[in-house]
Order: structure tokens, then C-alpha cells, then sequence
């Protein structure tokens, strides 16, 4: 997905309890979503995690991973020695979710609104310019 | 005797059958993978240098193809696949692009050059004759 376009609907599978949802009931009730596709053995994933627990702090911001092609076992261990910034992590075995989202690979984060729009696209992991970037739109 | 005669058409027809439903199944299996083939071929590897996904096998390929599989067993046509994926990843991803507003130019040029061309080697005859 670029940005200005809006999610279509899609079901995804949740990382803990493996429950079943669809992508539109998950984007709800916050200003703005942060999806963020990652993966225990992405090294630069690693880079980019104090990154995304900086931007856990916003209120205004749903936290989602999408857990890319990973080990249910690597991933839960990863989040455990970097830090959990999630409020919601999603399993993409296959990476056919990621397909969905217009991803290229790990990491890629997504900045949506309300109303599912992408508003942002970051390709590779986030850095201190994206982070400010990204605190401005959602204090704004 | 009569009843093993019975038993036997039993068997036969049971074995008939069975054999008309693997042999439907493995039917719609490869016409699924031709059809796979046929959209991966039309598709851009956008992380790979000069390959369709058909030709590559870096992660993004294969989740591409196995998204593929997925979305014709969901019932989705190549159009509403290519569509799809054109939203997704732009026009780029297509190595046979549809005309549309975007890509008219890109269709009228040869034809527009060809005319060009021609008008101005037909001028040049003309004045060579005059």
C-alpha cells in the first residue's frame, strides 16, 4: 500500500492464543495505528526496537507487529530481550499478510488513521527522523 | 453366488468412482498451478533484478506466489488478482500493463513515433520529387 490508500479487509491470525480476526475489527478505536512487520531473525528489526518502544508511549497511537515468517518460540523470546512496544502481534507465517499490506520484506512500517488510510510508509527500520516525523503527525 | 456377484459390482462401482473424484481433484490442482504460472510470469520481482516472480525465488517470490495460490482458490479472477496487486505495489509490478490514463502515453508513443516518422520521410520523398 502507498500512501492516501485505504486498507481493504483481510483476516489475520493473533501471535498468542492463534484466534482468528478480521484486519478492520483490529483497526479500531484510536487516532492512529503504527503496523510494523518484523521478525526474530531480522537483524536490523533489532535496530529499529527502541525506536518503536519510544513511540509505545504515545497514547494516541494502537501498536500492531505483524510477526514475519518467524518461530512462534523465536518471537515471543525476541520480544522478551528487546522489549515488547505492542499492543496487538498478528502471525505471518507464509508472508502472504504482508502481500496484503504492499509489503517488500522486514522490517515496514505503516502509519494509518481512523479511517484506514496510510499516511505514511517506511521501508527498512525506523530511524530517529522517522520517529520525529511520526510524533508529529499523531500530536497534531 | 448371486450375492458376490452383487458384492463385486459394489466394489467396481465404488472403485469407479473414487478413482472419478482423485482424478477431478488432481484436475483442478494443475489447472490452479498453470494458472499460478501464468500470473507470476506477468509479475514484476520488485527486490530482484530483471526476474518475474515466476523466475525468482527470493521471500518476496514466494510469498507473492503463495498469495497467488491463495486468491485463486478463493475464487479470484487473474483481472481481480492483477488489480488487486497493481493497488498494492503500483503499476510497476506488471510487465504487461493494461491501457489505462497512466499508461496511455507509454501506449501511444510507438504509434505516435511511427506517424512522426513517417510524415517526415514522406515529406522528404515529396520535396526530392517536386
Amino acid at each position: 500500500m502507498s500512501e492516501n490508500q485505504i486498507f481493504t479487509d483481510f483476516e489475520v491470525v493473533e501471535l498468542i492464543d492463534e484466534k482468528k480476526i478480521n484486519f478492520n475489527k483490529v483497526l479500531f478505536g484510536k487516532n492512529f495505528y503504527l503496523i510494523n512487520i518484523w521478525s526474530s531473525w531480522c537483524e536490523p528489526c533489532k535496530d529499529e526496537s527502541d525506536k518503536l518502544l519510544e513511540l509505545k508511549n504515545d497514547t494516541s497511537i494502537m501498536m500492531i507487529g505483524i510477526n514475519y515468517k518467524d518461530k512462534k518460540k523465536n518471537a515471543l523470546n525476541f520480544l522478551k530481550l528487546h522489549g515488547d512496544p505492542f499492543d496487538q502481534i498478528f502471525i505471518d507465517k507464509q508472508g502472504t499478510i504482508s502481500i496484503n499490506f504492499g509489503a517488500y520484506g522486514v522490517p515496514e512500517t505503516f502509519l494509518v488513521d481512523e479511517d484506514n488510510k496510510v499516511l505514511k510508509k517506511y521501508i527498512g527500520p525506523l530511524n530517529d527522523k522517522d520517529v520525529y516525523e511520526i510524533k508529529n503527525i499523531t500530536n497534531h | 453366488m448371486k450375492s458376490k456377484i452383487l458384492l463385486t459390482i459394489k466394489i467396481l462401482i465404488i472403485s469407479i468412482l473414487i478413482s472419478l473424484s482423485l482424478k477431478n481433484i488432481t484436475m483442478a490442482s494443475t489447472f490452479s498451478e498453470e494458472q499460478t504460472i501464468n500470473i507470476t510470469k506477468n509479475l514484476r520481482c520488485l527486490i530482484c533484478q530483471g526476474q518475474t516472480i515466476h523466475e525468482s525465488n527470493s521471500d518476496f517470490a514466494e510469498s507473492m506466489k503463495k498469495y497467488i495460490k491463495g486468491e485463486l482458490e478463493n475464487g479470484k479472477t487473474d483481472e481481480e488478482i492483477f488489480s488487486s496487486l497493481v493497488e498494492k505495489y503500483g503499476q510497476w509490478i506488471v510487465y504487461d500493463p493494461g491501457i489505462s490514463r497512466n499508461t496511455l502515453l507509454l501506449w501511444a508513443l510507438p504509434l505516435l513515433l511511427f506517424l512522426i516518422g513517417g510524415a517526415i520521410i514522406g515529406k522528404r520523398i515529396l520535396k526530392k520529387y517536386e
